[in-house]
């Protein structure tokens, strides 16, 4: 029996750190001229530089400083004057330089912040993420572990190397503490990413998947008493690959150490693998031994002394803030701010806005995408955009029932179809015969035949009882299985009537 | 004068996965020490305006364009690999913890 989140947050206060790894969308790798290119056959895209092979010279690829300035500035850092790479030294099979390039004590950007909102009981409310610094690496490459059963490194007989992704700019964006979230640390984590994620896209620099590791986020926090100012020992959880996991796997490490510390044992500092099926992070590396990377100044790279000219000129050029862009959308829209804030919350503000862009109505977008789309998500376990569903496809069943030529019920099957792979909602309209029964003779049948069922019911809406008529539509829509247009049910049969 | 300890040469020994006899452990630390103070001399002759540097060259921002050049081919990639098996390097299987 765990405990539960009410009583961790009675007695601990959380302390939040958040470290994203971006890959950047540079059409080559950091220090030399291979390919990126995402699933790409293994070791296809591996060159002397990225291998590490004896007197290969590295080279910095100069749009990868520039989108790091970028999200430098995006994040109000300050860009340093002068900054180096570094040798992060270390011995594992993923670098097969035995060290990875990266920076140490001279990021190219410090000091910044981010932002966030989020939806609470108390209304909306804003959180400012201060942000440490901005440094540039390289990814590593990726590991198969073979034999044992679960394709984990314990157990595995061996591994197999790919090198396709070794040396892929990445760049790591450090959070300072964030203290004072209080009981919405998880809501703060996941905002801070998903707000993250937005500029980092809307500055096209990344094409920020997580489910493809492009964005991935590392969570460390810590708990300690209320009211104490000693900080907990923090455990830092990988392998957190999308924004709800994030929010989990924060959540689950507070009531994990509240667990533990109520116990009175004590947390270990290590480094802990999110578990997506379970919710829950296993042990992994200890860090209770302090790491040695012996890290020096990279003697193949020259100082980054970028000209202001040039940092200027990224800075007039950075696009409009998400935070901006989506006032701007709530104005258009005249949505409320608790609607805009399950639209972010469900992540469906960008395909709501696609959906929009292609001619639908904002509020019957809107009202798709969170209601009976967002209902079938939540009853899959995935979000929305994971389903096979697209705007287009919802801006044509809007125009569809704007046209009189589906009802909303009928709409909601054709969704349900769509997403169950039936093809487009034209297809899916034409393969299931599906059409509003609009045929006034059909629908007069029909509705005699709900008349002669209920004559009590039809004699006092002859009355002047008009609810009561309600129970006469509702008989004619089931007899038309749905695919009459209720409006037009309503006014042939209080004309019947003599209403 | 620069010293090296014993136990500074064990921890640079596991750092770099170098298994070392005690024997060896004595013998080195006496010797990193004399080459250590031997790169030591060159502080003698730089002065307090001579900035440390990580390159001989006072060269900054070399840069190379965003273009995708040939890469190796896998088989090339591979040839120097003492095992590879579906076009991957193999390694023996790693000890330790997971990264
Ligand atoms: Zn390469």
């Amino acid at each position: 029996m765990s405990l539960k989140y009410e009583d961790v947050i009675a007695k601990y206060e959380p302390v939040l750190g958040l470290e994203v790894h971006v890959e950047l969308g540079t059409a080559s790798k950091m220090f030399c001229g291979c390919n990126t290119i995402f699933g790409a056959e293994p070791n296809t895209q591996t060159c002397p530089v990225c291998l590490g092979l004896p007197g290969a010279l590295p080279v910095v690829n100069e749009k990868a400083i520039e989108y790091t300035i970028m999200i430098g500035l995006a994040l109000n850092c300050s860009i340093a004057p002068f900054s180096r790479f570094a040798r992060k030294n270390y011995f594992y099979p993923d670098m097969p330089k035995n060290f990875q390039t990266s920076q140490y004590d001279e990021p190219i950007c410090i000091n910044g912040f981010l932002d966030v909102e989020i939806d609470t009981d108390e209304g909306i409310k804003k959180f400012r993420v201060e942000i440490e610094r901005v440094h540039m690496e390289e990814d590593t490459g990726k590991s198969l572990h073979m034999g044992g059963a679960t394709g984990r490194i314990h157990g595995a007989d061996y591994s197999l190397l790919d090198y396709n992704r070794a040396g892929i700019p990445l760049v790591e964006i450090v959070t300072k503490i964030v203290p004072g979230t209080g009981k919405y640390a998880p809501e703060v984590a996941r905002a801070y990413v998903a707000e993250l994620r937005d500029i980092l896209r809307s500055l096209n620099v990344s094409d920020v998947k997580m489910e493809q590791g492009s964005l991935r986020c590392d969570a460390n926090v810590s708990l300690r008493l209320i009211g104490s100012d000693v900080l907990g020992t923090r455990s830092e959880t990988k392998n957190v690959n999308s924004l709800r996991s994030v929010e989990r796997a924060v959540r689950g490490e507070m009531i994990r150490h509240a667990e533990l510390l109520n116990k009175g044992e004590r947390v270990v500092q290590e480094t802990r693998h999110f578990q997506e099926d379970t919710g829950l992070t296993r042990s992994g590396r200890s860090k209770e031994q302090a790491e040695d990377y012996r890290y020096f100044p990279e003697p193949d790279l020259v100082p980054i002394v970028p000209d202001a000219t040039w940092i200027e000129t990224l800075r007039a050029a950075l696009p409009e803030k998400p935070s901006t862009h989506r006032k701007r959308l709530q104005e258009a829209w005249s949505v409320p701010d608790k609607e805009m804030a399950s639209m972010i919350n469900a992540d469906v503000l960008e395909i709501v806005e696609a959906t929009v862009n292609l001619g639908a109505d904002p509020a019957k977008a809107r009202g798709w995408w969170l209601g009976e789309i967002a209902r079938i998500a939540n009853e899959k376990d995935v979000t929305a955009a994971d389903l096979p569903i697209t705007p287009k496809d919802v801006a044509e069943i809007v125009a569809l029932v704007a046209a009189g030529e589906l009802t909303d019920k009928l709409a909601r099957q054709v969704i349900e179809a769509v997403i169950a792979g039936e093809g487009r909602p034209s297809e899916v309209i034409e393969t299931r015969g599906i059409k509003v029964v609009s045929d006034d003779g059909a629908l007069m049948a029909a509705i005699e035949k709900a008349i002669a069922a209920q004559p009590e019911v039809a004699e006092k809406v002859r009355g002047g009882n008009l609810p009561a008529a309600g129970a006469l539509i509702g008989a004619v829509m089931k007899e038309t299985e749905g695919q009459a247009d209720a409006a037009k049910v309503r006014e042939l049969l209080l004309k019947h009537l003599g209403q | 004068m620069a010293e090296i300890s014993r136990d500074d040469v064990a921890n640079l020994a596991r750092l770099a996965r170098i298994d070392m006899a005690p024997a060896e452990l004595d013998h080195l630390a006496s010797e990193l020490g004399v080459i250590l103070n031997a790169v030591a001399r060159v502080q003698e002759v730089a002065g307090q305006n001579v900035p440390p540097t990580s390159h001989p060259l006072p060269l900054q921002n070399v840069y190379r364009k965003d273009e995708v050049t040939p890469s190796l081919t896998p088989e090339a990639a591979l040839s120097a690999a003492p095992a590879s098996e579906e076009q991957r390097f193999k390694v023996p299987k790693i000890l330790g913890e997971e990264a």
